[in-house]
Protein backbone atom coordinates (compact mmCIF):
# COMPACT_ATOMS: atom_id res chain seq x y z
CA UNK A 1 0.00 0.00 0.00
CA UNK A 2 1.78 3.10 -1.13
CA UNK A 3 -0.87 5.77 -0.94
CA UNK A 4 -3.34 4.80 1.70
CA UNK A 5 -6.18 7.22 2.32
CA UNK A 6 -5.48 6.46 5.96
CA UNK A 7 -2.06 7.97 5.78
CA UNK A 8 -2.61 11.47 7.05
CA UNK A 9 0.97 11.83 8.22
CA UNK A 10 1.66 12.63 4.60
CA UNK A 11 0.28 16.08 3.87
CA UNK A 12 -2.67 16.01 1.50
CA UNK A 13 -1.84 16.75 -2.15
CA UNK A 14 -3.23 20.27 -1.99
CA UNK A 15 -0.78 21.29 0.72
CA UNK A 16 2.09 19.51 -0.96
CA UNK A 17 1.53 21.38 -4.16
CA UNK A 18 0.42 24.61 -2.60
CA UNK A 19 3.36 26.28 -4.27
CA UNK A 20 1.44 28.41 -6.70
CA UNK A 21 2.63 28.44 -10.26
CA UNK A 22 2.82 32.21 -10.44
CA UNK A 23 5.36 32.10 -7.64
CA UNK A 24 7.60 29.73 -9.56
CA UNK A 25 10.84 31.10 -10.90
CA UNK A 26 9.85 30.18 -14.43
CA UNK A 27 7.03 32.63 -14.44
CA UNK A 28 9.36 35.43 -13.45
CA UNK A 29 11.66 34.50 -16.28
CA UNK A 30 8.78 34.38 -18.74
CA UNK A 31 7.57 37.77 -17.59
CA UNK A 32 11.03 39.18 -17.99
CA UNK A 33 11.49 37.60 -21.42
CA UNK A 34 8.26 39.11 -22.67
CA UNK A 35 9.32 42.45 -21.26
CA UNK A 36 12.72 42.30 -22.95
CA UNK A 37 11.19 41.18 -26.25
CA UNK A 38 8.75 44.08 -26.17
CA UNK A 39 11.57 46.48 -25.40
CA UNK A 40 13.64 45.05 -28.26
CA UNK A 41 10.75 45.38 -30.66
CA UNK A 42 10.23 48.95 -29.58
CA UNK A 43 13.93 49.72 -29.90
CA UNK A 44 14.23 48.23 -33.35
CA UNK A 45 11.14 49.94 -34.75
CA UNK A 46 12.19 53.19 -33.08
CA UNK A 47 15.67 52.85 -34.47
CA UNK A 48 14.38 52.30 -37.97
CA UNK A 49 12.12 55.33 -37.63
CA UNK A 50 14.95 57.46 -36.38
CA UNK A 51 17.41 56.18 -38.91
CA UNK A 52 19.57 54.93 -36.04
CA UNK A 53 23.11 54.03 -36.99
CA UNK A 54 23.66 50.51 -35.58
CA UNK A 55 27.22 49.82 -34.53
CA UNK A 56 27.08 46.34 -33.02
CA UNK A 57 30.71 45.73 -33.96
CA UNK A 58 31.77 48.14 -31.23
CA UNK A 59 30.03 46.26 -28.43
CA UNK A 60 32.38 43.28 -27.86
CA UNK A 61 35.27 45.49 -26.81
CA UNK A 62 33.28 46.55 -23.76
CA UNK A 63 32.92 42.94 -22.75
CA UNK A 64 36.39 41.62 -23.40
CA UNK A 65 39.42 42.77 -25.33
CA UNK A 66 42.54 41.02 -26.46
CA UNK A 67 45.51 43.32 -26.26
CA UNK A 68 48.87 41.89 -27.23
CA UNK A 69 47.63 38.30 -26.77
CA UNK A 70 46.35 39.13 -23.29
CA UNK A 71 42.73 38.88 -22.26
CA UNK A 72 41.39 42.08 -20.70
CA UNK A 73 37.93 42.26 -19.20
CA UNK A 74 35.91 45.21 -20.45
CA UNK A 75 33.76 47.43 -18.24
CA UNK A 76 30.60 45.42 -18.89
CA UNK A 77 32.27 42.20 -17.72
CA UNK A 78 33.64 43.95 -14.64
CA UNK A 79 30.19 45.40 -13.98
CA UNK A 80 28.67 41.95 -14.27
CA UNK A 81 31.14 40.69 -11.71
CA UNK A 82 30.14 43.45 -9.30
CA UNK A 83 26.46 42.67 -9.91
CA UNK A 84 27.16 39.00 -9.17
CA UNK A 85 29.02 39.86 -6.01
CA UNK A 86 26.28 42.26 -4.93
CA UNK A 87 23.63 39.65 -5.60
CA UNK A 88 25.55 36.87 -3.89
CA UNK A 89 25.96 38.76 -0.64
CA UNK A 90 22.42 40.04 -0.81
CA UNK A 91 21.02 36.52 -1.24
CA UNK A 92 22.80 35.34 1.91
CA UNK A 93 21.74 38.34 3.97
CA UNK A 94 18.20 38.29 2.55
CA UNK A 95 17.76 34.67 3.63
CA UNK A 96 19.12 35.39 7.11
CA UNK A 97 16.85 38.40 7.53
CA UNK A 98 13.89 36.53 6.06
CA UNK A 99 14.36 33.59 8.42
CA UNK A 100 14.73 35.91 11.40
CA UNK A 101 11.62 37.89 10.41
CA UNK A 102 9.60 34.70 9.91
CA UNK A 103 10.66 33.17 13.23
CA UNK A 104 10.02 36.42 15.03
CA UNK A 105 6.54 36.66 13.57
CA UNK A 106 5.79 33.11 14.60
CA UNK A 107 7.26 33.53 18.07
CA UNK A 108 5.35 33.89 21.32
CA UNK A 109 6.82 37.31 21.93
CA UNK A 110 4.27 40.05 21.37
CA UNK A 111 6.89 42.74 20.75
CA UNK A 112 8.82 40.40 18.46
CA UNK A 113 5.72 39.79 16.35
CA UNK A 114 5.02 43.51 16.24
CA UNK A 115 8.55 44.41 15.15
CA UNK A 116 8.52 41.77 12.41
CA UNK A 117 5.12 42.85 11.12
CA UNK A 118 6.07 46.53 11.17
CA UNK A 119 9.27 45.75 9.26
CA UNK A 120 7.44 43.82 6.55
CA UNK A 121 4.76 46.48 6.16
CA UNK A 122 7.23 49.38 6.11
CA UNK A 123 9.45 47.76 3.51
CA UNK A 124 6.61 46.62 1.30
CA UNK A 125 4.94 49.98 1.16
CA UNK A 126 8.00 52.10 0.33
CA UNK A 127 9.64 52.16 -3.11
CA UNK A 128 12.99 50.41 -3.24
CA UNK A 129 14.57 53.49 -4.81
CA UNK A 130 13.63 55.59 -1.79
CA UNK A 131 15.00 52.94 0.54
CA UNK A 132 18.30 52.92 -1.35
CA UNK A 133 18.55 56.71 -1.02
CA UNK A 134 17.62 56.52 2.63
CA UNK A 135 20.37 54.02 3.22
CA UNK A 136 22.88 55.93 1.16
CA UNK A 137 22.31 59.37 2.61
CA UNK A 138 21.23 58.53 6.14
CA UNK A 139 22.30 55.12 7.35
CA UNK A 140 25.47 54.81 5.26
CA UNK A 141 27.24 57.80 6.84
CA UNK A 142 26.01 56.87 10.32
CA UNK A 143 27.23 53.28 10.06
CA UNK A 144 30.26 54.20 7.98
CA UNK A 145 29.39 51.83 5.16
CA UNK A 146 30.77 52.17 1.66
CA UNK A 147 28.50 52.24 -1.41
CA UNK A 148 28.78 48.54 -2.14
CA UNK A 149 27.65 47.51 1.33
CA UNK A 150 24.96 50.17 1.42
CA UNK A 151 23.66 48.59 -1.78
CA UNK A 152 23.86 45.07 -0.36
CA UNK A 153 22.12 46.08 2.83
CA UNK A 154 19.35 48.06 1.12
CA UNK A 155 18.62 45.21 -1.28
CA UNK A 156 18.71 42.58 1.48
CA UNK A 157 16.43 44.50 3.77
CA UNK A 158 13.99 45.07 0.93
CA UNK A 159 13.92 41.48 -0.33
CA UNK A 160 14.21 40.09 3.20
CA UNK A 161 10.66 41.24 3.90
CA UNK A 162 9.37 39.20 0.97
CA UNK A 163 11.58 36.24 1.83
CA UNK A 164 10.22 36.42 5.39
CA UNK A 165 6.68 36.04 4.12
CA UNK A 166 7.65 33.08 1.94
CA UNK A 167 9.46 31.37 4.80
CA UNK A 168 6.59 32.04 7.18
CA UNK A 169 4.06 30.57 4.74
CA UNK A 170 6.29 27.52 4.31
CA UNK A 171 6.57 27.00 8.06
CA UNK A 172 2.82 27.43 8.54
CA UNK A 173 2.14 24.81 5.90
CA UNK A 174 3.64 22.15 8.18
CA UNK A 175 0.68 20.64 9.97
CA UNK A 176 0.07 21.17 13.65
CA UNK A 177 0.29 17.45 14.41
CA UNK A 178 3.94 17.50 13.37
CA UNK A 179 4.74 20.16 15.95
CA UNK A 180 2.78 18.27 18.58
CA UNK A 181 4.47 14.96 17.85
CA UNK A 182 7.89 16.61 18.07
CA UNK A 183 7.03 18.50 21.24
CA UNK A 184 5.73 15.29 22.82
CA UNK A 185 9.14 13.71 22.32
CA UNK A 186 10.61 16.58 24.34
CA UNK A 187 12.20 18.46 21.45
CA UNK A 188 12.86 22.11 22.22
CA UNK A 189 11.48 24.77 19.90
CA UNK A 190 14.82 25.10 18.23
CA UNK A 191 15.16 21.35 17.70
CA UNK A 192 11.60 21.23 16.40
CA UNK A 193 12.40 23.77 13.74
CA UNK A 194 15.64 22.12 12.80
CA UNK A 195 14.66 18.47 12.73
CA UNK A 196 10.94 18.48 12.04
CA UNK A 197 9.58 21.70 10.60
CA UNK A 198 12.22 23.18 8.30
CA UNK A 199 13.08 19.92 6.53
CA UNK A 200 9.41 19.72 5.50
CA UNK A 201 8.97 23.42 4.80
CA UNK A 202 12.10 24.18 2.80
CA UNK A 203 11.18 22.17 -0.32
CA UNK A 204 7.91 24.13 -0.45
CA UNK A 205 9.77 27.42 -0.12
CA UNK A 206 12.30 26.82 -2.89
CA UNK A 207 10.28 27.91 -5.93
CA UNK A 208 9.06 31.20 -4.43
CA UNK A 209 12.53 31.84 -2.98
CA UNK A 210 13.97 31.42 -6.47
CA UNK A 211 11.56 34.12 -7.57
CA UNK A 212 12.94 36.37 -4.85
CA UNK A 213 16.53 35.75 -5.92
CA UNK A 214 15.59 36.61 -9.50
CA UNK A 215 13.92 39.78 -8.36
CA UNK A 216 17.05 40.54 -6.36
CA UNK A 217 19.16 40.28 -9.49
CA UNK A 218 16.82 42.60 -11.34
CA UNK A 219 16.57 45.07 -8.49
CA UNK A 220 20.34 45.11 -8.06
CA UNK A 221 20.30 47.48 -11.06
CA UNK A 222 18.70 50.08 -8.82
CA UNK A 223 21.84 50.43 -6.74
CA UNK A 224 23.43 52.04 -9.81
CA UNK A 225 21.81 55.25 -8.55
CA UNK A 226 24.35 55.35 -5.74
CA UNK A 227 27.16 54.76 -8.25
CA UNK A 228 28.16 51.25 -7.36
CA UNK A 229 30.04 50.02 -10.40
CA UNK A 230 27.60 47.31 -11.29
CA UNK A 231 26.48 46.26 -14.74
CA UNK A 232 23.92 49.04 -15.08
CA UNK A 233 26.30 51.80 -13.96
CA UNK A 234 28.98 50.61 -16.34
CA UNK A 235 26.45 50.56 -19.15
CA UNK A 236 25.40 54.13 -18.41
CA UNK A 237 29.02 55.27 -18.36
CA UNK A 238 29.77 53.62 -21.70
CA UNK A 239 26.69 55.17 -23.27
CA UNK A 240 27.61 58.59 -21.94
CA UNK A 241 30.90 58.31 -23.81
CA UNK A 242 29.86 56.52 -26.98
CA UNK A 243 26.12 57.13 -27.53
CA UNK A 244 25.70 53.42 -28.31
CA UNK A 245 22.56 53.45 -26.21
CA UNK A 246 20.49 50.85 -28.09
CA UNK A 247 23.27 48.32 -28.49
CA UNK A 248 24.52 48.57 -24.93
CA UNK A 249 21.11 48.50 -23.25
CA UNK A 250 20.07 45.50 -25.34
CA UNK A 251 23.31 43.73 -24.47
CA UNK A 252 22.83 44.46 -20.79
CA UNK A 253 19.23 43.23 -20.84
CA UNK A 254 20.35 39.99 -22.49
CA UNK A 255 23.05 39.51 -19.85
CA UNK A 256 20.52 39.92 -17.03
CA UNK A 257 18.19 37.56 -18.82
CA UNK A 258 20.84 34.89 -19.33
CA UNK A 259 21.74 35.18 -15.69
CA UNK A 260 18.17 34.71 -14.42
CA UNK A 261 17.41 31.88 -16.85
CA UNK A 262 20.55 30.05 -15.73
CA UNK A 263 19.46 30.52 -12.14
CA UNK A 264 15.99 29.16 -12.82
CA UNK A 265 17.50 26.06 -14.36
CA UNK A 266 19.76 25.49 -11.37
CA UNK A 267 16.84 26.06 -8.98
CA UNK A 268 14.66 23.64 -10.95
CA UNK A 269 17.33 20.95 -10.62
CA UNK A 270 17.77 21.67 -6.93
CA UNK A 271 14.07 21.48 -6.29
CA UNK A 272 13.80 18.19 -8.10
CA UNK A 273 16.69 16.90 -6.04
CA UNK A 274 15.21 18.03 -2.70
CA UNK A 275 11.80 16.54 -3.44
CA UNK A 276 13.07 13.21 -4.66
CA UNK B 1 14.10 7.14 38.17
CA UNK B 2 12.77 6.82 41.69
CA UNK B 3 9.87 4.47 42.34
CA UNK B 4 6.94 6.34 43.78
CA UNK B 5 5.11 5.17 46.86
CA UNK B 6 1.53 4.08 46.13
CA UNK B 7 0.25 7.06 48.08
CA UNK B 8 1.91 9.37 45.60
CA UNK B 9 0.32 9.16 42.15
CA UNK B 10 2.40 9.42 38.98
CA UNK B 11 -0.15 11.79 37.53
CA UNK B 12 -2.47 14.00 39.48
CA UNK B 13 -5.12 16.27 38.04
CA UNK B 14 -6.70 18.36 40.73
CA UNK B 15 -9.70 20.56 39.98
CA UNK B 16 -8.58 21.25 36.41
CA UNK B 17 -10.68 23.68 34.39
CA UNK B 18 -10.06 25.00 30.92
CA UNK B 19 -11.81 27.37 28.57
CA UNK B 20 -11.55 27.94 24.84
CA UNK B 21 -12.63 31.57 24.80
CA UNK B 22 -15.97 31.65 26.60
CA UNK B 23 -16.55 27.93 26.13
CA UNK B 24 -15.62 25.75 29.10
CA UNK B 25 -14.09 22.47 27.85
CA UNK B 26 -12.98 21.06 31.20
CA UNK B 27 -14.96 21.51 34.38
CA UNK B 28 -13.16 20.90 37.63
CA UNK B 29 -11.66 17.57 36.56
CA UNK B 30 -9.75 15.51 39.12
CA UNK B 31 -7.98 12.25 38.40
CA UNK B 32 -5.14 10.40 40.09
CA UNK B 33 -3.22 7.78 38.19
CA UNK B 34 -0.80 5.51 40.00
CA UNK B 35 2.30 4.09 38.38
CA UNK B 36 1.43 0.95 36.40
CA UNK B 37 -2.25 1.82 36.27
CA UNK B 38 -4.24 1.69 33.03
CA UNK B 39 -7.06 4.15 32.55
CA UNK B 40 -9.50 4.17 29.65
CA UNK B 41 -11.41 7.38 28.98
CA UNK B 42 -14.56 7.33 26.90
CA UNK B 43 -17.41 9.71 26.25
CA UNK B 44 -19.32 11.43 23.47
CA UNK B 45 -17.62 13.53 20.82
CA UNK B 46 -16.73 16.99 22.08
CA UNK B 47 -16.84 16.00 25.76
CA UNK B 48 -13.23 17.08 26.27
CA UNK B 49 -11.36 13.75 26.27
CA UNK B 50 -8.60 14.89 23.94
CA UNK B 51 -8.26 18.18 25.74
CA UNK B 52 -7.94 16.38 29.06
CA UNK B 53 -5.10 14.09 28.07
CA UNK B 54 -3.40 16.87 26.15
CA UNK B 55 -3.29 18.85 29.40
CA UNK B 56 -1.18 16.08 30.92
CA UNK B 57 1.80 16.89 28.68
CA UNK B 58 0.73 20.49 28.31
CA UNK B 59 -0.06 20.44 24.62
CA UNK B 60 -3.04 22.33 26.02
CA UNK B 61 -2.72 24.77 28.89
CA UNK B 62 -5.23 24.56 31.71
CA UNK B 63 -6.41 27.72 33.44
CA UNK B 64 -7.48 26.48 36.85
CA UNK B 65 -6.44 23.63 39.09
CA UNK B 66 -3.21 21.66 39.16
CA UNK B 67 -1.61 19.17 36.80
CA UNK B 68 1.21 17.31 38.52
CA UNK B 69 3.47 14.75 36.86
CA UNK B 70 5.85 12.77 39.08
CA UNK B 71 5.76 15.48 41.72
CA UNK B 72 6.38 18.31 39.24
CA UNK B 73 3.56 20.76 38.70
CA UNK B 74 3.06 21.91 35.12
CA UNK B 75 2.54 25.64 34.92
CA UNK B 76 3.10 28.72 32.87
CA UNK B 77 6.79 28.50 33.72
CA UNK B 78 7.91 26.43 30.75
CA UNK B 79 11.38 25.69 32.07
CA UNK B 80 11.57 21.96 32.55
CA UNK B 81 8.62 21.30 30.27
CA UNK B 82 10.74 19.43 27.76
CA UNK B 83 12.11 17.31 30.63
CA UNK B 84 8.57 16.37 31.60
CA UNK B 85 7.48 15.73 28.03
CA UNK B 86 10.30 13.32 27.32
CA UNK B 87 8.90 11.08 30.07
CA UNK B 88 5.38 11.16 28.65
CA UNK B 89 4.77 9.28 25.41
CA UNK B 90 1.88 10.37 23.23
CA UNK B 91 0.14 8.55 20.40
CA UNK B 92 -2.23 10.48 18.15
CA UNK B 93 -5.23 9.48 16.11
CA UNK B 94 -3.50 10.72 12.93
CA UNK B 95 -0.14 9.03 13.82
CA UNK B 96 1.80 12.23 13.07
CA UNK B 97 4.92 10.42 11.95
CA UNK B 98 7.55 12.68 10.42
CA UNK B 99 7.06 12.17 6.67
CA UNK B 100 10.56 13.26 5.66
CA UNK B 101 12.23 10.62 7.82
CA UNK B 102 12.26 6.84 7.56
CA UNK B 103 10.53 4.82 10.25
CA UNK B 104 13.90 4.08 11.84
CA UNK B 105 14.86 7.76 11.78
CA UNK B 106 11.49 8.68 13.29
CA UNK B 107 12.34 6.37 16.18
CA UNK B 108 15.91 7.62 16.54
CA UNK B 109 15.16 11.34 16.50
CA UNK B 110 14.06 11.69 20.14
CA UNK B 111 16.79 9.49 21.65
CA UNK B 112 19.53 11.25 19.66
CA UNK B 113 18.32 14.86 19.93
CA UNK B 114 16.65 14.83 23.33
CA UNK B 115 18.40 12.09 25.27
CA UNK B 116 21.78 12.67 23.61
CA UNK B 117 22.26 9.01 22.72
CA UNK B 118 24.81 8.02 20.09
CA UNK B 119 23.24 7.16 16.72
CA UNK B 120 24.46 3.59 17.07
CA UNK B 121 22.78 3.12 20.46
CA UNK B 122 19.63 4.90 19.29
CA UNK B 123 19.46 2.63 16.25
CA UNK B 124 19.77 -0.44 18.40
CA UNK B 125 17.02 0.78 20.71
CA UNK B 126 14.79 1.73 17.76
CA UNK B 127 15.17 -1.71 16.21
CA UNK B 128 14.32 -3.30 19.54
CA UNK B 129 11.04 -1.42 19.79
CA UNK B 130 10.20 -1.82 16.10
CA UNK B 131 10.59 -5.54 16.79
CA UNK B 132 8.20 -5.30 19.71
CA UNK B 133 5.54 -3.59 17.60
CA UNK B 134 6.26 -6.25 14.94
CA UNK B 135 7.39 -4.08 12.06
CA UNK B 136 11.20 -4.42 12.11
CA UNK B 137 11.15 -5.05 8.35
CA UNK B 138 9.61 -1.60 7.73
CA UNK B 139 12.47 0.29 9.38
CA UNK B 140 13.95 1.65 6.16
CA UNK B 141 10.66 2.84 4.64
CA UNK B 142 9.06 6.24 4.78
CA UNK B 143 5.75 6.54 6.65
CA UNK B 144 3.75 7.09 3.46
CA UNK B 145 4.79 3.63 2.27
CA UNK B 146 3.19 1.95 5.30
CA UNK B 147 -0.39 0.89 5.97
CA UNK B 148 -2.31 2.82 8.61
CA UNK B 149 -1.87 0.06 11.18
CA UNK B 150 1.86 -0.10 10.51
CA UNK B 151 2.12 3.67 10.80
CA UNK B 152 0.38 3.69 14.15
CA UNK B 153 2.64 0.92 15.43
CA UNK B 154 5.66 2.89 14.20
CA UNK B 155 4.33 5.90 16.11
CA UNK B 156 4.00 3.78 19.25
CA UNK B 157 7.57 2.55 18.80
CA UNK B 158 8.75 6.14 18.33
CA UNK B 159 7.24 7.07 21.70
CA UNK B 160 8.55 3.96 23.43
CA UNK B 161 12.09 4.72 22.29
CA UNK B 162 12.09 7.58 24.79
CA UNK B 163 11.40 4.97 27.53
CA UNK B 164 8.52 7.07 28.88
CA UNK B 165 6.96 6.52 32.30
CA UNK B 166 3.47 6.85 30.92
CA UNK B 167 1.88 6.49 27.50
CA UNK B 168 -1.06 8.65 26.45
CA UNK B 169 -3.23 7.44 23.56
CA UNK B 170 -5.79 9.70 21.87
CA UNK B 171 -8.15 7.46 19.89
CA UNK B 172 -5.25 5.48 18.44
CA UNK B 173 -7.46 3.21 16.34
CA UNK B 174 -10.16 5.62 15.16
CA UNK B 175 -8.55 6.24 11.78
CA UNK B 176 -8.06 2.53 11.06
CA UNK B 177 -10.08 -0.25 9.50
CA UNK B 178 -10.85 -3.41 11.53
CA UNK B 179 -7.84 -5.57 10.58
CA UNK B 180 -5.49 -2.74 11.41
CA UNK B 181 -7.32 -1.97 14.63
CA UNK B 182 -6.51 -5.45 15.85
CA UNK B 183 -2.81 -5.07 14.99
CA UNK B 184 -2.62 -1.92 17.05
CA UNK B 185 -4.70 -3.23 19.97
CA UNK B 186 -2.47 -6.32 20.15
CA UNK B 187 0.55 -4.08 20.53
CA UNK B 188 -1.23 -2.05 23.20
CA UNK B 189 -2.15 -5.25 25.05
CA UNK B 190 1.51 -6.30 25.06
CA UNK B 191 2.42 -2.91 26.37
CA UNK B 192 -0.12 -3.16 29.18
CA UNK B 193 1.23 -6.59 30.10
CA UNK B 194 4.73 -5.15 30.33
CA UNK B 195 3.44 -2.93 33.15
CA UNK B 196 3.34 0.40 31.32
CA UNK B 197 1.22 3.14 32.83
CA UNK B 198 -1.37 4.00 30.17
CA UNK B 199 -4.13 6.53 29.69
CA UNK B 200 -6.16 5.65 26.64
CA UNK B 201 -8.98 7.60 25.05
CA UNK B 202 -10.86 5.01 23.01
CA UNK B 203 -14.25 3.63 22.15
CA UNK B 204 -12.87 0.09 21.94
CA UNK B 205 -14.88 -1.29 24.83
CA UNK B 206 -13.35 -4.75 24.45
CA UNK B 207 -9.97 -3.24 25.18
CA UNK B 208 -11.41 -1.30 28.13
CA UNK B 209 -12.91 -4.48 29.60
CA UNK B 210 -9.79 -6.60 29.38
CA UNK B 211 -6.99 -4.09 29.93
CA UNK B 212 -8.25 -1.15 31.98
CA UNK B 213 -7.95 -0.90 35.73
CA UNK B 214 -10.50 1.90 35.66
CA UNK B 215 -12.79 3.31 32.99
CA UNK B 216 -13.68 7.00 33.10
CA UNK B 217 -16.75 8.39 31.39
CA UNK B 218 -16.60 12.05 30.37
CA UNK B 219 -19.49 14.29 29.41
CA UNK B 220 -19.52 18.03 28.83
CA UNK B 221 -16.09 18.55 30.28
CA UNK B 222 -16.52 16.54 33.48
CA UNK B 223 -15.55 13.04 34.52
CA UNK B 224 -19.00 11.69 35.32
CA UNK B 225 -17.69 8.49 36.82
CA UNK B 226 -14.54 6.47 36.99
CA UNK B 227 -14.95 2.80 37.93
CA UNK B 228 -13.25 -0.58 37.49
CA UNK B 229 -14.51 -2.12 34.23
CA UNK B 230 -16.67 -4.83 35.81
CA UNK B 231 -18.68 -2.23 37.70
CA UNK B 232 -18.50 0.35 34.91
CA UNK B 233 -20.12 -1.97 32.38
CA UNK B 234 -22.62 -3.68 34.68
CA UNK B 235 -23.71 -1.11 37.20
CA UNK B 236 -22.89 2.47 36.31
CA UNK B 237 -24.52 4.98 38.61
CA UNK B 238 -25.16 7.87 36.28
CA UNK B 239 -27.93 8.03 33.68
CA UNK B 240 -25.63 9.60 31.10
CA UNK B 241 -23.17 6.72 31.41
CA UNK B 242 -25.99 4.21 30.96
CA UNK B 243 -27.27 6.02 27.89
CA UNK B 244 -23.77 6.21 26.41
CA UNK B 245 -23.14 2.51 27.04
CA UNK B 246 -26.45 1.51 25.49
CA UNK B 247 -25.50 3.44 22.36
CA UNK B 248 -21.99 2.15 22.03
CA UNK B 249 -22.34 -1.53 23.03
N1 LIG C 1 -8.41 24.76 19.84
C1 LIG C 1 -9.72 24.83 20.13
N2 LIG C 1 -10.36 26.00 20.09
C2 LIG C 1 -11.67 26.09 20.38
N3 LIG C 1 -12.44 25.05 20.75
C3 LIG C 1 -11.87 23.84 20.80
C4 LIG C 1 -10.47 23.66 20.49
N4 LIG C 1 -10.17 22.35 20.62
C5 LIG C 1 -11.31 21.75 21.00
N5 LIG C 1 -12.33 22.62 21.11
C6 LIG C 1 -13.69 22.31 21.52
O1 LIG C 1 -13.62 21.75 22.80
C7 LIG C 1 -14.53 20.69 22.91
C8 LIG C 1 -13.83 19.44 23.39
O2 LIG C 1 -12.92 19.03 22.40
P1 LIG C 1 -12.11 17.68 22.51
O3 LIG C 1 -11.35 17.54 21.26
O4 LIG C 1 -11.36 17.66 23.77
O5 LIG C 1 -13.27 16.61 22.56
P2 LIG C 1 -13.18 15.04 22.44
O6 LIG C 1 -13.92 14.50 23.60
O7 LIG C 1 -11.79 14.61 22.27
O8 LIG C 1 -14.03 14.77 21.14
P3 LIG C 1 -13.80 13.71 19.95
O9 LIG C 1 -14.38 12.41 20.43
O10 LIG C 1 -14.58 14.28 18.83
O11 LIG C 1 -12.33 13.63 19.69
C9 LIG C 1 -15.22 20.53 21.57
O12 LIG C 1 -16.47 21.15 21.64
C10 LIG C 1 -14.32 21.27 20.63
O13 LIG C 1 -15.07 21.86 19.60
MG1 LIG D 1 -10.69 13.79 20.66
Amino acid sequence: MTDSPLAPSRPPPETRRNVRWWNAGWFDVLQFTVFVAALLGLAVSGAIGMGYNWQWYRVPEYLVRIVGGELLWGPLARGLLVTLELTGWSVLITLAIGLAAALLRLSDSLSGRFVAKAYVEAVRSTPLLIQVYLFYFVLGPILGLDRFWVGVLALSIFEGAFAGEVIRAGILSVRRGQWEAGASLGLSRRQLYRSVVLPQAVPLMLPPLTGIVISLIRNSAIVSVIAVFDLTTEARNIIAETFLSFEIWITVAVIYLAFTVALSIVAGRLEHHVRA
Amino acid sequence: MERLTPAEPLIELDGVSKWFGAFQVLRDVSLRVAEGERIVICGPSGSGKSTLIRCINRLEEHQEGRVVFAGRELGADTAGLTEVRREIGMVFQEFNLFPHLTVLENCMLGPVRVLGMSPADARERAMEFLGRVRIPEQAGKHPAQLSGGQQQRAAIARSLCMRPRVMLFDEPTSALDPVMIKEVLDVMNDLAESGMTMIVVTHEMGFARTVADRVAFMDEGSIVECLPPDRFFTSPADERTKRFLSQIL
